[in-house]
Parts: C-alpha cells; sequence; structure tokens
C-alpha cells in the first residue's frame, strides 16, 4: 500500500495534496499497490472536501488521525502521527508532497524511525520483485540539475514528490462513492505541543520585493532618480514594487534595498517587468525566479530581452507612461 | 546567548551547472564555493541576536579542509568559533551528515555547555534533502522549526514567524531550540575588510568523525531537458503600450 | 532566419570596447558590409570590458601606450562619455619618488599635465588618505574615468546606422581559410557561427581575452593569456557618498603596493597587481551561462587578496570598515612582452588582430586597425611595438606567453627600467658562439627571443686600462658596464669581433627577384651582382617600415639582411608583397648563416691572416660583396662573403658564414687577432655607442612610419625610376622641400644634476626643450625627444639623437634634456657623424 500524507490547513485541502495524490497514483500503479491517503490533524476528519478531493483522485481509503496536540500543525507532532500509523499500517511507502511542510514532517518521520528519505523527486521506480532497491530521480539545485538514486528501504520508502513536478489531474471517471474513512488512533505526548503554531499574523497590503507578485525594474537607462516616477506609479498601478540593478544603486538612484540581484534581493514576481535594464549576468541571478519577464528596452540584442517571454524595443521613458496611461484607460472603462 | 550555526560550503554556479564526467558532482573547475544561502542568512541572524543579547556564535560545517573558508567568511561578518567536521568532500548522504554533525555538538555541548539556539538552512542550496537539521535535532531531543523568517528573543525563549501564503505562523519555542531559517529572513552584511582580515586568524575546531552511511545513494547527476523560450516582441515604442498591458490583463493584473 | 547575412565585406567578432570602436571606425572610413559577432549579449557580452575599471592614466613611458591611450581618452572625450577625475600617483619609498621624477619627464615629453605633490597636497586631493606612508605624489588632472559600455554601444550604433549588421548571442565556431595565393598561404574564406555562415572578405579578431582561441581556428596565433586581476567593491562610504557622484576624488595608484583605489559613487573599488599571476586557459573561461557572473568576472580568492587589503587599509583607514560588497578574478589579457597585438597576423591572409587592448587604450587601438584596413598602414601614430607580426614562432606557445606574462605581471605598477632584461625564457636562439661567450663571461642581452653578448666580462681588463669607471647613481649603472665604454675604445685602438648571429636574413630568387626588391626598396637594388644597398622600405604613406641592406648576390637572387627587433615583420611584409605570378620564390635563411662583424684599424691585418684576399679598399672597396675562403687552421677551408660595411664607424667587414662554420673562424680570428688587440665586443658598442657616434639611425628608435626619410637624413640625391611602395608619398615630400624636422645628434654638455651627481640618459624618450623650457612639437603635432642615448667614448660625451625643426637642427644650438625630471644643457652637434664625419677611417 502506498500512503499518501495530505498537506492541508485546519481542514482545508490545497495543490500540494492534489499533486501528491497525482503523483502517488502513478506511483501506486508501479507498485502494484492501492493508494491511500492519510489526514492528520484537527478538522481534517470532519472536513468532506478531505474525503472527496482524496477519492476524486484517486485515493482508494483515507485515514484520519487526531489528537489534542494536533489541534494546528505541528511538524513534530505531525511526524510523530505519521510514525505511528506506519507502524499501524505498515505500507510499502509513503509519499508527500515536497512543500515546505510535507518535506519536514516526513522529515520528523525519517529521523524518528531512523530511515532515509528522498525528498523531491520526480520520477520514482519501486524495487522488482523480491529487491529492495528503489530508483529515484530527484530534484537538486532548485531544478537546475536533477539527481538519480538509489533507495535501499529496509521497509517502508519515505517520499517526497517535487513541488509542481506533476499537475494534479482527478481521475476519469470519478468515483461513485467517497472512499472509505478510517480513524487511526494515536498516542502523542504532551511535549510535541512545544512546535505547533501559536498564531497566525495576517500581513496588510505592504508588498515586499522579495514577495511582490510584481516587479517593476528599472537599470541604467532610467538615466536617473528622478527617472524613476514613472516606474514607481507603474508598480503602484500592478500593486507592486520597484526594483533596480547594480548600476543603479551604485549611482545612487535608488537605496541598496532596492537591488535586484546577486548582491541585492531575489525576487520571484508572476512578471518582472524590466525597463532600461540590459540583463547582465548579476542582475539575471537575482530576477530569474521571475515567473514571467516583460522586458522594455532600445536595444533588441539585450541580455534581457533575449531572456524575456515578451519585450517592447523602445525607450522606457516614453513606453511605461503610456503603458501607465493605457492602464488607467481600461480601469476607468465601465 | 550561546548560539551555534550550521552551514554548508557549495559551488556559486551560475544559470547553467556542468556535472563532471562521472555524474557525481557538480563540475566546480571554473566555480567559485560560497555558503549555502539560507545558511548565510542564519550567519547573518545569528550574528544579530548575539549582538542583541550579548552572546557569541559558533559556525559547524561539515566538509572538506577547503570548508574551512565558509568558516572565516562567517568569522568575517562575526562569528567567534569555526568548527569543521571534516570529510574528503565527496558527498555525504542526509542520514550520514546527520549523524556526524550530532555527535560534533554533542562533544561541543559536552565541552562548552548546552547552545542556546542553533540555526540550520532550511535545505541546502546544492542537494536540498530538506532533513539534515530535522535528523540532528531530534537526536538531540531539540525542537527544531524549518522555513523560519523572523526571529525574535524573548527571555528564555524565541517566537519564529514562517511564511505562509498573506502572512505568518508563529511558533514559540523554550530554549534550548533549534530553526531552519530562509533567505529573505534579512539582509546579511558583506564582510568588512577588517573583518575579513581578523577572520585569518580564526582558530577551527576540527573534528574527524566516523560516521555510518544511510540508504540513500547518489547514481548520477544531469541537467533536465531544456525549454528553450522564444521572446515576443510586442511592438517598438510607446505603441505598444496597449498590447503590453494586454499581457498584464491576461495574467490578471489590470 | 530569414535576415542571416550569409556574406560581408569585413566580419568583426568581439563587441567588446575594441570591435564596437572598430566597427565605428571603419564606418566612419568608409567600410559598409560590415557584421559584428559576439556569442554574448548587448550591450556587456561578458569580456573584460564588462568589468573593467573605466580609468585612463594617460602618462606612460612607452610612446605607443602613452599616446593612444591620450587617443583613446580624447574619443571617450569627445563622446561625452568622460569625466576628468584627475589621478595621483602615490610614492611609499625613495625608488618610487625617483621613479615619479622619471613619470614627470615623460609627462613632459607626451603633452600631459602633471606636477608632483607633497604629501600635504595629496591630502588636499584626497583627504582620506594617510599621509604618514605617503612620501609624495604625482597628480595628473586629466586622468579621466571613461563610460567603455556605453562608448562602445555608441560607436556600434554609428556603425549600425550605416549598415553594420550585429548578431550578439551568436557564437563563432569556426574560420575557415582557403589556400591562398603564394605557396604555403593561407587567406581567410569565412567565418562559421552558431547561426549559420558568412562568407567574408576579412575577419578581425577583437575578442580579448579569448583571440587566441579564435585565431587558433584559423591557424594562427595572436599570443596572449586570459589573466587574473583582482578587484573588490568595498563601500559604502559616507565621504565618498557625500560626493554625489559616479567619482568625484582622484584615482589614487598606490604605486609601490601595485594596488589602485577608485571611487564609484558610494563606493571604493580596490584594484590590484600585486598578487600572485593567475591565469587561465581560454577553454576554461566559462560561457555566459556557465559563469556566476560574467565569464570574465572569476571567482574571487581571497586570499590573494588579503595583502592588498592591509596596504589599502593603511593608505586609507576608512576602507577598513567598509563592506566588501563585491570582488572578483577579473580577466584581461596580457602578451609576452607587454604589448598589444595589432594588424594582420602573418599566418592568414585578411585575418587581423585587434586584442590584448586594454579599455585605456581601445577606442585609439581600435582607430589604429581601422586605419591599417584601409590604408595599408596606421597614420595615427607608428605601432611597430604593438604590431602582431613583431612575433616570432618562439614567442606564439602557450609556455612562452604564460611564463613572460607571470614575469611582468606584478611589473604593471612596477618601475622598470629602460633596458630590463627578462629573467625567464632566455637562450630561446643563441648564435654557434654561445658556448665561446659564456666561457668569456658575455653578459647576454635578450633581442625578442636572440641572445646577444652586451659586454664581456673577460675584458674587465680594459677598464683599467682606460680609466674608466661605474656610474654614480644606479638607476643610470643598472644593466650597463664601463666594460661596454672599454670595448668601445679598443675597437677604435685595435679591433674587435661583434656576433651579429641575430641578423635575420631572407633571400628572394627567380626571375622576379631583383623587380621585387626594387618594389619594396626606396634605393636601386638592381645594381651590378656583388654590391649591395643600405635602403628604406617605406609605408604607403611614405613613412619608415624598414632599414636594412639587401645584397645582389645574383642576376635572380638578392639578400635581405635586417635586424632583429624587425625580422618578424619584415618577413611578413615581404611575404605579405610577394608577386602572385610565382616569378620570385622567398627563404628565410636566418638559422643557416651566422654573421661576425670585425671592426677596428686592426681588422684587415687580422682578417688577412686568414685569407689571401686582397683585402685594401681598392680589392674590397666599401659596401662590397667578396667571396672568400678562410684558412681557419683546420685543414679545411671556409667560404664565407665578406661585406665591407660598417655600423660602428671603423673600417672592417661582416662575414657571412654557414652556420656551422662559425665557430672556426671564431677560433681562428680570436687566435690571429691576439696579437692585433681582438676582443670580443658587446653590443654595446655595436648597437649604441659605435653607431652613435656615427649618427646612424636604428630602426624603431630614430625611424618610425611616423617620418620620412627627408626627416632622417636618409634621402638620396636622386629618386630611382621604378616603382616601389611609398614612391608617390615620397615624391610628394621631396617636392614640398626642406623637411619640418631633421634628425640630429647632440651632445650633452653638463651631466651633473641638482645634487652634484652626473647623470646619464638612457634614451627613454626624455624631451627635447628649448633653453627657456619649452617642448619643442611640430606641425603635426610630433614631439622633440629623446630616440637614443648612450656614450660616446671616444668623443668623452654622452650624445642623444632626437628629430628636431630645421631651424634648430643646426650644429651650435643650445637646447635642454629632461630627465629624472631635471633639466641639463645640450648642443646640437649636427645631422651625421659626430665622429670621424668625412668617413676616413671606413674608407681609407
Amino acid at each position: 500500500m502506498l500512503l499518501v500524507v495530505l498537506e492541508h490547513d485546519r481542514g482545508a485541502l490545497g495543490e500540494p495534496a492534489r499533486e501528491a495524490l497525482t503523483f502517488g497514483r502513478t506511483l501506486a500503479a508501479k507498485m502494484g499497490a492501492e493508494m491511500h491517503a492519510l489526514a492528520i490533524g484537527a478538522g481534517a476528519a470532519a472536513t468532506e472536501q478531505v474525503a472527496a478531493v482524496s477519492g476524486d483522485h484517486g485515493a482508494a481509503r483515507l485515514y484520519t488521525v487526531d489528537h489534542d496536540v494536533l489541534s494546528d500543525f505541528g511538524p513534530e507532532a505531525w511526524g510523530q502521527s505519521l510514525v505511528q500509523v506506519i507502524d499501524a499500517l505498515g505500507p510499502g511507502a509513503v509519499l508527500a508532497c515536497g512543500s515546505e511542510r510535507g518535506n519536514e514532517v516526513m522529515a520528523q518521520a525519517a529521523a524518528r524511525l531512523d530511515w532515509p528519505f528522498v525528498a523531491n523527486c520526480t520520477d520514482v521506480t519501486p524495487p522488482a520483485g523480491a529487491g529492495r532497491e528503489w530508483s529515484l530521480t530527484r530534484i537538486q539545485w532548485g531544478g537546475s540539475l536533477l539527481e538519480d538514486a538509489t533507495l535501499a528501504a529496509s521497509g517502508t520508502a519515505l517520499l517526497t514528490c517535487g513541488l509542481h513536478s506533476v499537475a494534479s489531474t482527478p481521475v476519469e471517471p470519478a468515483p461513485a462513492a467517497p472512499p472509505e474513512t478510517r480513524a487511526v488512533p494515536v498516542d502523542l505526548g504532551a511535549e510535541l505541543a512545544r512546535t505547533v503554531v501559536k498564531d497566525r499574523v495576517v500581513l496588510d497590503a505592504g508588498v515586499t520585493l522579495p514577495t511582490a507578485p510584481v516587479v517593476v525594474g528599472g537599470g541604467r537607462g532610467v538615466g536617473s532618480a528622478e527617472g524613476f516616477a514613472p516606474l514607481e506609479e507603474l508598480a503602484e498601478l500592478l500593486a507592486g514594487r520597484v526594483g533596480c540593478s547594480r548600476a543603479v544603486t551604485n549611482n545612487g538612484w535608488r537605496p541598496h534595498s532596492d537591488q535586484v540581484g546577486q548582491t541585492g534581493t531575489r525576487i520571484a514576481p508572476e512578471i518582472y517587468i524590466a525597463s532600461g535594464i540590459s540583463g547582465a549576468i548579476q542582475h539575471w541571478v537575482g530576477a530569474m525566479g521571475s515567473k514571467h519577464i516583460l522586458a522594455v528596452n532600445i536595444d533588441p540584442e539585450a541580455n534581457m530581452v533575449v531572456k524575456a517571454d515578451w519585450a517592447v524595443i523602445g525607450d522606457l521613458h516614453q513606453v511605461i507612461p503610456a503603458m501607465n496611461a493605457e492602464i488607467r484607460r481600461r480601469r476607468d472603462r465601465p | 546567548m550561546r548560539i551555534l550555526c550550521c552551514v554548508k560550503r557549495v559551488p556559486a554556479p551560475g544559470a547553467k551547472i556542468n556535472v563532471t564526467a562521472d555524474g557525481l558532482a557538480v563540475d566546480a573547475a571554473h566555480l567559485g564555493f560560497t555558503t549555502s544561502p539560507h545558511e548565510e542568512c542564519g550567519v547573518e541572524e545569528a550574528v544579530q541576536i548575539a549582538e542583541r543579547t550579548g552572546g557569541e556564535v559558533t559556525v559547524l560545517t561539515l566538509g572538506p579542509a577547503e570548508a574551512a573558508e565558509q568558516l572565516r567568511y562567517a568569522a568575517s561578518v562575526g562569528a567567534r568559533h569555526g568548527v569543521l567536521v571534516s570529510t574528503d568532500g565527496s558527498a555525504w548522504d542526509p542520514q550520514r551528515t546527520a549523524r556526524a554533525l550530532t555527535a560534533a555538538i554533542r562533544s561541543l555541548e559536552a565541552d562548552g555547555g548546552v547552545f542556546d539556539l542553533i540555526l540550520f538552512g532550511n535545505e541546502s542550496a546544492d542537494s536540498g534533502g530538506f532533513q539534515v537539521g530535522v535528523r540532528v535535532c531530534h537526536a538531540l531531543g531539540r525542537p527544531i522549526v524549518n522555513g523560519i523568517k523572523g526571529i525574535e528573543t524573548e527571555g528564555s525563549g524565541v517566537r519564529a514567524r514562517r511564511e505562509i501564503d498573506g502572512g505568518f505562523e508563529v511558533y514559540e519555542l523554550d530554549l534550548p531550540a533549534a530553526l531552519g531559517v530562509k533567505e529573505g529572513i534579512n539582509l546579511p552584511r558583506y564582510p568588512t575588510m577588517r573583518g575579513r582580515l581578523a577572520s585569518k586568524k580564526l582558530e577551527i575546531t576540527t573534528f574527524e568523525i566516523e560516521a555510518d552511511a544511510g540508504d540513500q545513494s547518489l547514481v548520477r547527476l544531469h541537467r533536465p531537458t531544456e525549454t528553450v523560450s522564444q521572446t515576443v516582441i510586442l511592438g517598438a515604442g510607446p505603441d505598444a503600450a496597449p498590447a503590453a498591458v494586454d499581457v498584464l490583463e491576461e495574467l490578471g493584473l489590470v | 532566419m530569414s535576415d542571416f547575412p550569409t556574406s560581408a565585406k569585413c566580419v568583426v567578432i568581439g563587441a567588446g570596447i575594441v570591435g564596437n570602436c572598430l566597427v565605428g571606425h571603419l564606418t566612419k572610413l568608409g567600410w559598409s558590409d560590415l557584421v559584428l559577432v559576439d556569442k554574448g549579449p548587448l550591450p556587456n557580452p561578458g569580456g573584460s570590458t564588462g568589468h573593467a575599471s573605466n580609468f585612463i592614466f594617460p602618462v606612460d613611458h612607452n610612446k605607443e601606450m602613452c599616446l593612444l591611450g591620450v587617443q583613446s581618452a580624447n574619443q571617450y572625450r569627445d563622446l561625452d562619455l568622460s569625466v576628468d577625475s584627475g589621478g595621483i600617483e602615490v610614492a611609499r619609498t625613495a625608488e618610487r619618488m625617483a621613479e615619479l621624477q622619471r613619470r614627470m619627464t615623460s609627462a613632459t615629453a607626451w603633452g600631459v599635465e602633471a606636477h608632483l605633490l607633497t604629501p600635504e597636497e595629496v591630502a588636499e586631493l584626497c583627504p582620506f588618505i594617510n599621509t604618514d606612508v605617503v612620501l609624495g605624489g604625482f597628480y595628473c588632472p586629466t586622468v579621466s574615468v571613461v563610460d567603455s559600455l556605453e562608448t562602445g554601444t555608441v560607436m556600434r550604433r554609428l556603425a549600425v546606422d550605416n549598415g553594420c549588421r550585429v548578431l550578439a548571442n551568436t557564437e563563432v565556431l569556426d574560420i575557415v581559410t582557403e589556400p591562398g595565393p603564394n605557396p604555403g598561404d593561407r587567406t581567410v574564406k569565412a567565418v562559421v557561427t552558431s547561426a549559420g555562415t558568412i562568407d567574408t572578405e576579412y575577419v578581425v579578431i577583437a575578442c580579448g581575452v579569448w583571440s587566441n582561441r579564435l585565431a587558433n581556428m584559423a591557424g594562427a596565433h595572436i599570443p596572449l593569456v586570459p589573466a587574473v586581476h583582482q578587484m573588490a567593491d568595498v563601500g559604502p562610504i559616507d565621504v565618498l557618498a557625500q560626493t554625489g557622484n559616479e567619482i568625484g576624488y582622484p584615482i589614487v595608484r598606490d604605486m609601490d603596493t601595485f594596488c589602485y583605489e577608485r571611487q564609484t559613487a558610494g563606493s571604493m573599488e580596490v584594484g590590484s597587481y600585486a598578487h600572485r599571476p593567475i591565469f587561465h586557459h581560454p577553454d576554461d573561461i566559462p560561457s555566459n551561462e556557465e559563469a556566476a557572473l560574467s565569464p570574465t568576472e572569476m571567482p574571487f580568492t581571497p586570499d590573494d587578496f588579503d595583502p592588498q587589503m592591509e596596504q589599502a587599509i593603511e593608505l586609507m583607514d576608512m576602507l577598513g570598515d567598509a563592506e566588501i560588497k563585491y570582488a572578483i578574478n577579473g580577466l584581461l589579457s596580457l602578451t609576452p612582452d607587454a604589448m598589444p597585438c595589432l594588424g594582420e597576423v602573418p599566418e592568414v591572409r585578411n585575418l587581423w588582430s585587434a586584442a590584448a587592448v586594454w579599455v585605456k587604450e581601445g577606442p585609439g587601438m581600435a582607430q589604429v586597425v581601422a586605419e591599417w584596413m584601409t590604408f595599408g598602414y596606421p597614420r595615427v601614430i607608428d605601432v611597430h611595438g604593438a604590431d602582431i607580426a613583431r612575433f616570432y614562432p618562439e614567442e606564439r606557445p602557450d609556455e612562452h606567453i604564460w611564463a613572460r606574462s607571470a614575469e611582468h605581471f606584478n611589473k604593471t605598477y612596477g618601475i622598470v627600467h629602460p633596458a630590463e632584461q627578462w629573467e625567464s625564457r632566455r637562450n630561446l636562439r643563441v648564435g654557434p658562439y654561445f658556448s665561446r661567450q659564456q666561457d668569456l663571461g658575455a653578459f647576454f642581452f635578450q633581442a625578442r627571443t636572440w641572445e646577444r653578448p652586451q659586454w664581456f666580462e673577460s675584458n674587465a681588463d680594459l677598464v683599467e686600462r682606460y680609466g674608466l669607471g661605474e656610474r654614480e647613481v644606479e638607476w643610470d649603472n643598472r644593466w650597463w658596464s664601463p666594460i661596454t665604454n672599454a670595448e668601445h675604445l679598443n675597437l677604435r685602438d685595435n679591433c674587435g669581433l661583434v656576433d651579429l648571429s641575430a641578423f635575420q636574413i631572407f633571400e628572394l630568387t627567380g626571375p622576379g627577384a631583383v623587380a621585387y626588391a626594387d618594389r619594396l626598396a626606396v634605393n636601386k637594388v638592381d645594381v651590378p651582382v656583388g654590391r649591395s644597398i643600405y635602403t628604406p622600405w617605406l609605408t604607403p604613406d611614405g613613412g619608415f617600415h624598414s632599414d636594412l641592406t639587401m645584397m645582389r648576390l645574383g642576376t635572380e637572387r638578392v639578400r635581405v639582411v635586417t635586424g632583429v627587433f624587425d625580422g618578424g615583420r619584415d618577413e611578413f611584409w615581404v611575404r605579405r608583397h610577394l608577386p602572385t605570378d610565382g616569378s620570385v620564390s622567398f627563404a628565410n635563411v636566418t638559422d643557416h648563416i651566422t654573421t661576425l662583424g670585425l671592426w677596428g684599424p686592426n681588422a684587415p691585418a687580422v682578417l688577412g691572416a686568414l685569407c689571401e684576399a686582397d683585402l685594401s679598399q681598392a680589392g674590397s672597396p666599401y659596401g662590397s660583396l667578396v667571396d672568400v675562403e678562410l684558412d681557419c687552421g683546420t685543414g679545411r677551408p671556409v667560404a664565407a662573403t665578406l661585406f665591407r660595411i660598417s655600423y660602428v664607424g671603423d673600417t672592417g667587414w661582416e662575414i657571412y658564414l654557414a652556420w656551422d662554420d662559425g665557430p672556426a673562424v671564431w677560433d681562428a680570428l680570436m687566435r690571429v687577432g691576439a696579437d692585433y688587440g681582438l676582443r670580443p665586443t658587446g653590443g654595446g658598442v655595436y648597437g649604441t655607442s659605435g653607431r652613435l657616434e656615427k649618427g646612424y639611425r636604428l630602426m624603431g628608435a630614430e625611424l618610425e612610419s611616423e617620418y620620412n626619410p627627408l626627416e632622417a637624413g636618409l634621402a638620396r640625391p636622386r629618386v630611382k625610376a621604378a616603382d616601389f611602395i611609398g614612391k608617390e608619398a615620397y615624391l610628394a615630400a621631396r617636392e614640398a622641400g626642406d623637411p619640418e624636422v631633421k634628425m640630429c645628434v647632440l651632445t650633452v654638455e653638463d651631466l651633473h644634476d641638482s645634487r652634484g651627481r652626473k647623470r646619464f640618459m638612457q634614451g627613454g624618450n626624455e624631451p627635447i626643450l628649448t633653453s627657456g623650457g619649452e617642448r619643442i612639437v611640430d606641425s603635426h603635432g610630433r614631439v622633440s625627444r629623446v630616440t637614443t642615448a648612450g656614450p660616446g667614448p671616444s668623443l668623452g660625451k654622452h650624445l642623444l639623437m632626437g628629430y628636431l625643426p630645421a631651424e634648430l637642427a643646426v650644429a651650435g644650438t643650445d637646447l635642454q634634456v629632461m630627465y629624472m625630471n631635471e633639466l641639463f644643457p645640450v648642443r646640437v652637434a649636427g645631422t651625421g657623424a659626430v665622429f670621424d664625419p668625412d668617413d676616413a677611417r671606413m674608407k681609407s
């Protein structure tokens, strides 16, 4: 049996759980085993969504675990719970999504069991026949490299699949009924509460450069501190932040905290609008995490243009104000 | 406060990483080495906490003799003590690494007392196993929370913030404790020239530790198949603004 | 890509400062159909330009480097992409203070404003300098900081606006050649890139640190090595940030620590030439994708930089607490002789090099190459020292490039004596007498690859005989010995034997040989068999390309004998202009022929003891070639060609021998000569004192492409009928009447400096000034300076040569020479020989 640990936040399943189930389906088939799901913690058992999503994504059975110290997420408590479930059910493998929580919980379980744990797999081949050697491909260097590895699992293989290494898909046709749900009793010590979430802080509007969904970058081509005004305006219109290249901070046009790059901040916005930036490597390293890039540059051969998804060839001092005007016009449209 | 920060020496590659002919390592022939970025922030955080609380920072690494460079770097930005758990430079699996680190920390604590706070990087920049800190802390019986992007010290405890969508989770741990920190928790300082020169005098404690290998073995490294993106030229000059805004609109930003 | 240029007139590879300026300059000179290729992105493709420190110190002792630096600085200024920050070279040692005096001298020579500063004056300009460690400074207000990336962009756009095609992110994979017009020739055919193949007539390699790799693709060499220059950017520093400028304080060169400090906005960039030489093979430079920063910004190796940090903090305490924000092992290009590689490569026709050029001289050197390609020769200044054809085969392997570059890297800010010799890579080429000369205690100077005795310790006894002594100041005495003066006087009294094996000897044969030789030479080569001529070879513009002797050995055979410093350039010139109809064959016979010089009043008696030939002026007149057999007592007669000529002013011969016969003849002459006072005599006499007393010009010193034979005093009364390269320009110069300047010999009238010490000018471009102390500059901007300096032992005077305006080129005119920033009185002796002006000793 392959056991998939579902990531949820107080009962709400997100994309990572669906990905793990999707990845697990294929793996379970290779193992010739059923896929079961496990939901640890308060609220999960009572949530219809958890059962429904598990079933829709191919889990034949759902196990739930609850306990006083599982009132909210806690890596040690979740890890210890998983250990007891493994002990109770004896799965051939346990899989979670390689998200922050997924990797952490698996690591906690592995540490307790003193078993190996392989994080962020993109491909897994179970042992053939009576063998115990798993073949895996996993992510290194944030995805720049892949590692082929073997895992000699004495009992249960502990794995996560790389976040977004598969796109989640439900089974077709959808199962007629939700999976059978069973509660697994656990015995957890009160001391495990020491790493349970104590509080939550919801951030207000203030967007930071590393987390901004939109970054409007300016480089040497901006020409002066004042030249950033239209960039500021664009960033404000898009609820983003202004970033800049090293040349800009070196010229004293912007503070260092705005610098994107090797020696500044690494950004990962939905879109990076890079204007007047040639795309020197130092800068590129900080910007390469952007999901999309729109370059505005006079030079069609500029590195940033070459690396961008979209580009406007032209003087940023004309292009950016025109974009600002266009956004306003569309927003004012009834 | 007595703080330990564990760091890893990793190559500093560009956008394309080459692999050695045998596939067992990154080809670092033309690369420099650096402290894995999360851990660089860990050192900075440790130094800041030490500065606030009047403590001192020990930095520990497991790696070849050359990893002393990373200890000195940490010393150049304020760490006081350096510890090298020496290896032959080959990649150690996570279990083996954790076993060696645990033994080293036990030894350090036996001699100098318990570390109030141990900082790990959330994961290493290269192998990214996401587990060494957790394994070490379990062995030491110490609580650890990963993904930390903010630390406040409060009396005999720490409040740690972990980034989630739209905000932070808050954890409160009594000391001694450990945290896995992430880049963004601070903006690490660069060493000053004087700091660099002083770091030359850092005395490094070296441990030779026999640790059993774990059950995960590297077969080979390789590059994923590349996807070449073609830049779509939306137009020239201000006339291209509507096309550019179309793109923003498609992304749901307008 | 449908618009890929499948053909072009010229492909320039490399879009750094040089390649960009080159396409700009070529465009200005009327070229079109250009393609500029770079494997990296624009505007910074990842080469050395992208991380350059971008400042220009316009003073250098070397004329080419200095004037092209000034020229480049002016080009940046003209584009308004330059700021005059000023710059100070600070001295921490007395030796350096003396060097700063020498720099003042060079500044005066090249017309660059400069002042010496006291420590207090240094502190006025840079208040953050610790004056406790500084003895003084050399301040140059026109030191400038330039924007090399933007300059490259502007020059590239100029070309693009005139049709130049730019292929960025396009890697050159091969340079295809095809057989050229003559046997063994190759010529450029096409450039294969990652985006397609471009058929092209010309290719220019302007690829900086990658240049040799590109040249190798075509079977050619550009002898340079990518070398590390460490730089660290430290900041923020308040006092710098408060200037509100990219550059608000002068650049500081901490000369004795081989470091510089250059403000970049709120930070200070500390650069070093002090660390161990760190070289990389071009194949080992990462690609743009592989590099953590750019390909030429290699990982910093901090251990190498630590000593410089301590010294930097010592000079500027504020640097100690500044953060090291950015530090690299930046790559730049070094060559075996520290000079750039410009011009058409000798191995492949129409393949040009514009490499080993730094930002500080990029625009000027790009202009040089553009002019060279356009006019057949550079016009802005003479660049024989940068001509890539200067290299001999032994200078092209990596072993040589690396060894020499390692030796001179730490001399980047060093105090380098004009006569300084290399330590590495010696004895590459030696004459057949080498072991004998070693036994005689020869002190060897290396001329490119060839070892030549400069003087012989075995002659030390003559020093006492002639009552000579060491020079008073160590600098003047360095790389010099009074033995050389003693050898000189002995040659004048008795005779001397000079090893001339380093002569570079070529032979032209075939039905067209004489006609072709005449096409190269100003003077008539078509003389009777057995006669020789001494002649300039001109550039198309009528300046000197070479100055050498040519011998009519047969009806269809001409021998060319040239100096070792110019052998590579001259061989290339001969091969490059060779007729393509097969009528002339070229051979380099240097390895087969050795030459001995035998001169002095007793020379005929000595030689007469070995042969029966009539050695009188009647039997062997000046300029004649006589084949003889020498009886060296070995039982086998040795065939020799006696060439009656003299470069030292006394009668005698150049004796041409088969290489293997050389030792027997040397031994015989030494044996016979013992009774005649014959001494082995070094290059100090042959190349300096002997020729100086006779006012003989030397190619590369007095003779450069900027000067013509009229100015050099080498014009004959008539011009031959046959056409020759440069004839039109030469005729025009003659038409124009008396030349504006004339080559003169001057005597130093008082050698004593302000401290009462005798000083001896070295011939390192010391400026010749009016009695009022004014620089002397002609209408072309050419300055009067010392081209050669040296002793005139027979005259008891120190002698100088230099061009002077005609009105000053009159015997008896009193002028001054500046040496070590002091003025010494000099007097014009004339335009010809000072010693034996009627040549009685040679021709009677």
